[in-house]
């Protein structure tokens, strides 16, 4: 029996269940998909907003600009990178100005600091590659840009090493309640705990609709991105913004953590919630608006194009709050941006809830908040990499060329305890298959390596989930049998 | 503080590039020759290609990639050139100071005197020709599947569409039907194929796969596994005509849409590219812009048969032997006259070429930038047409070599000498 069972790992699913390890509970993580953050988690923009964007009250403004202020920590403990590099709202014209103003006076409200507006010549000093036509632009020294899967990875390894027990390929078809105990018919097994937390993205109305009359309901609504070559990624210095206007929320332009430059998302409401699919209008559309931004992005260089779907509530702002007819039910659903800046806000708030529920929670005096080391090898100075060979010659085999991924980091992704099982999974925690060549050279030896640290076939190796295999069996001549 | 071993000559990629200019360098003299290769074999590509039409000029036998490859592995091994497999280079600085990581060495850095670029190229990508749709597996460089084919012995899938017609493609739409998949069709942007004649011949038409010209892939479908693509007519700037939209099942679509020379690391150490071949600017010696720095191969420019890149890995191993012995004088850097592109010719190789460095005759290779019928190509030196050749067909998918004797060159004050094709007079 648990005390708490977490229906989705996104980041807001690992958040809470890295939180709730900090406390001497039993808590389960269930996610239907095969590895940790394969929703929103993983395809969205990246980046850690400063908070002036939501209405002042909301749920999305209040744990917005608290949870901004909570990556260093958490960061540090996990060893993910995080930078402030700092964001631009670019004004082009006087309607443009007014809703700067309106912003930076939202943000003062809503409790950002550091806004500046700036003049065209400081926003040009600071970008000097953006369209010279910008007339100010709103400065938030506070937004920052981070890699969200390996944060939820991260939370969830650290959750795993303080007691949390994760699930994956373990999809909830029911939930009954029987004396205050929630029974959770999950694939083949079922789940005894005191209190649920359905945090499970695009399906947290349907969740909900298991346990209760749902009082709200989520639409998908799809964004489209360009990811560029490393090679563009000096192109821009911060996280820069168009300005809200009638013509829509406008497209971002932003170097990645790894050095890359994302341009992205336009906004489509769509029916399907499993439709990440890119379309020629949508990444068209992306491309004009992130034009007016700079006419020097270089679109040829472009090496993934993506889509990320978003839970968009019924409600309009977040629901963060234990349902009213069924005890010990805690929706934290409709988790759209700023949902990746806001996460630990959340989590924060949500331990609150459990812990009024309980009367009280008590520490886990065992907890450690620093999870098993990873070395990531590109990072070490050159005497440290010449000392991790030799006690480990597979720091010294480079498997990933465009990326410069050694076996050694690979091998340790597979073997963590929340560790990566598909070529995706690899490819999520230490990037080969994430540059130019995207994966044409390392594809079949990052098979042969997952193969072999999880003792199976090459042809058993998925990309992602189910179905998703991608060798079909042996060649003729491949074949190794006498046919009698 | 180790002191760094420091070599005549690195070649760095021990294909069929990188092997023959390190035997070429270590025969006419080089004593410390080093070829860094990223694999566990030398060999190149040409290890995955096990079908044969390779050497028929160099041998004027049909051998098999690996055949050919083996020739030269056999040379370099019998000529003691030291090979380090298994290494990856990581960097290269001004000072031909080159860092490298293997299993065995750790991560050190050594020197070459001359430097010999031959990293060949990579595959075009799915995600460079903005292909929109799903992100299912299933979807494959033709190389990548070669190599899963015929080095794992694991195959793809089961139905498959070829999305380009080059040369890899076509030989793989031939390797995938004799296991057994089932190619559903080829289609290229293009109004002609990109691979040659021969392979359409032996490898598609042989076979019933049609190819569908000025066809191309604009949707991929399917959720977990690919499950077919939506192919449409472009017309003749390359637009889709979107009426003509018919879907294509199949578990597997392979991309054979061209090939990248690979210059990160010619980057780094500062060498001018050339725009059109995506590769380094050249001299006659396979010289780079950047002093004892030499190139050769794929590298340089994709080239269509092997053999022409061991001829290319032979100069630049001659080079780099004379750039050892100081024939090159720096002085003369930057007396040089130039190859220019005139009508109808998409590149030149070399780029560059010094006078004084021509022996009695220097080879040009060029492609087209499409398909002629009847035409000439043209020699033009300062406004005279020199040499005119009478062509029938001429297809940007084979290259032309032009041999031009030096002494139509040396001694005459000019700037450059430029190929053109011009309609027949």
């Amino acid at each position: 029996m648990y005390d708490v069972i977490i229906i989705g790992a996104g980041i807001i699913g690992t958040f809470i269940g890295r939180e709730l390890s900090k406390y001497r509970l039993k808590i389960a993580l269930l996610d239907k998909e095969n590895d940790i953050a394969n929703g929103t988690t993983k395809a969205n923009t990246a980046i850690i907003h400063a908070g002036y964007d939501a209405k002042e009250g909301s749920n999305m403004a209040k744990y917005n600009v608290k949870g901004n202020k909570m990556f260093d920590r958490v960061c540090e403990e996990l060893g993910i990178d995080f930078k402030r590099i700092g964001s631009l709202v670019l004004a082009f014209n006087d309607e443009d100005i007014n809703t700067l103003n309106e912003l930076y006076n939202r943000g003062i409200k809503n409790g950002v600091t550091g806004l500046e507006i700036l003049d065209r010549k400081q926003t040009l000093d600071l970008e000097p590659n953006i369209n010279g036509d910008v007339k100010v632009a709103l400065y938030a020294p506070t937004c920052g840009i981070i890699d969200p899967w390996n944060l939820a990875i991260a939370l969830a390894e650290n959750a795993i090493e303080n007691g949390m027990d994760l699930f994956l390929r373990t999809k909830v078809h029911n939930i009954l309640r029987k004396n205050d105990v929630y029974t959770i018919y999950a694939g083949e097994k079922t789940f005894e705990g005191k209190y649920i937390i359905n945090c499970s993205g695009l399906y947290a109305d349907k969740i909900s609709a298991m346990v209760e009359n749902p009082k709200y309901e989520l639409s998908p609504r799809r964004g489209q991105y360009f990811i560029l070559d490393k090679k563009e990624g000096k192109l821009f210095n911060s996280v820069i913004f168009q300005c809200p206007s009638k013509m829509g929320k406008g497209v971002v332009v932003t170097p990645t953590i790894h050095g890359n430059v994302i341009i992205g998302p336009n906004a489509e409401d769509i029916d399907d919630r499993e439709g990440y699919e890119t379309t020629y209008l949508g990444l068209n559309e992306v491309k004009e608006k992130a034009n007016m931004t700079s006419r020097k992005i270089n679109f040829n260089e472009t090496i993934k194009l993506f889509s990320g779907i978003r839970a968009e509530p019924s409600t309009g702002d977040f629901i963060i709050k234990e349902s009213e007819n069924t005890r010990g039910f805690i929706n934290v659903a409709g988790i759209k941006s700023p949902g990746l800046s806001s996460a630990p806000a959340i989590a924060e708030e949500v331990v609150k809830i459990v812990n009024k529920l309980e009367g009280g929670l008590k520490s886990n005096l065992n907890f450690n908040p620093n999870r098993k080391k990873i070395i990531n090898f590109e990072k070490l100075s050159d005497h440290q990499k010449n000392e991790i060979i030799k006690s480990n010659f597979k720091y010294g085999n480079i498997v990933c060329r465009c990326e410069n991924v050694t076996e050694g980091e690979i091998v340790d992704c597979i073997n963590r305890n929340a560790g990566a099982t598909t070529v995706d999974g690899v490819k999520k925690r230490v990037r080969p298959g994430s540059g130019r060549c995207q994966g044409g050279f390392c594809l079949p030896k990052v098979m042969e390596i997952l193969a072999r640290e999880l003792n199976c076939e090459i042809d058993e190796v998925l990309k992602n989930n189910k179905g998703s295999y991608i060798l079909t069996g042996r060649t003729t001549k491949g074949d190794n049998y006498e046919d009698l | 503080m180790i002191t760094m071993k420091i070599y005549d000559v690195v070649i760095i990629g021990g294909g069929p590039a990188g092997l023959a200019a390190a035997f070429e360098a270590k025969k006419y003299g080089a004593k410390e020759v080093l070829i860094i290769e990223r694999n566990e074999e030398l060999g190149g590509i040409l290890q995955q290609c096990i079908h044969n039409g390779f050497g028929i000029h160099q041998f004027r036998e049909e051998l098999t990639g690996p055949e050919y490859a083996e020739r030269f592995i056999n040379k370099v091994k019998k000529a003691n050139i030291e090979c380090m497999l298994n290494t990856m280079v990581l960097g290269i600085n001004k000072d031909k100071v080159i860092t490298i990581i293997s299993k065995n060495e750790g991560y050190i850095s050594i020197k070459g005197k001359a430097i010999i670029l031959s990293m060949g190229c990579r595959e075009r990508t799915r995600e460079a020709l903005m292909i929109p749709g799903t992100r299912p597996s299933g979807i494959f460089t033709a190389g990548t599947a070669q190599r899963f084919i015929n080095i794992e012995g694991y195959m793809v899938g089961k139905k498959v569409f070829i999305l380009g017609s080059g040369d890899i493609g076509l030989i793989m739409a031939r390797r995938l039907t004799l296991e057994g998949a089932e190619v559903v069709g080829v289609a290229e942007i293009l109004p002609y194929s990109c691979g040659l004649n021969r392979n359409i011949e032996q490898c598609l038409k042989d076979f019933d796969i049609p190819l569908l010209l000025q066809h191309t892939v604009i949707e991929v479908k399917g959720r977990e596994r690919l499950e077919g693509v939506v192919v449409v007519e472009v017309d003749d700037k390359k637009k889709p005509l979107y009426k003509t939209k018919e879907f294509y099942k199949c578990d597997t679509l392979l991309l054979s849409v061209g090939l990248i020379p690979e210059n990160e690391l010619s980057i780094q150490v500062g060498v001018e590219i050339d725009g059109r071949t995506k590769g380094p600017i050249v001299n006659e010696s396979m010289e780079t812009s950047v002093d004892g720095v030499f190139a050769c191969g794929n590298v340089v420019h994709v080239h269509d048969l092997v053999d022409y890149v061991t001829d290319e890995g032979r100069l630049a191993g001659k080079g780099a032997i004379r750039y050892l012995n100081n024939l090159f004088n720096k002085a003369n850097k930057g007396d040089y006259i130039t190859t220019e592109c005139g009508k109808g010719v998409k590149y030149i190789i070399p780029q560059r070429l010094r006078m004084e460095h021509l022996n009695e005759w220097v080879m040009l290779h060029l492609r087209t930038d499409k398909n002629y019928d009847d035409v000439e190509i043209q020699i033009v030196i300062q406004g005279d047409i020199i040499k005119t050749i009478k062509k029938s067909k001429l297809s940007p998918s084979e290259m032309i070599r032009l041999r031009i004797p030096s002494d139509l060159i040396v001694n005459r004050e000019i700037d450059n000498i430029k190929v053109e094709i011009n309609e027949r007079s």
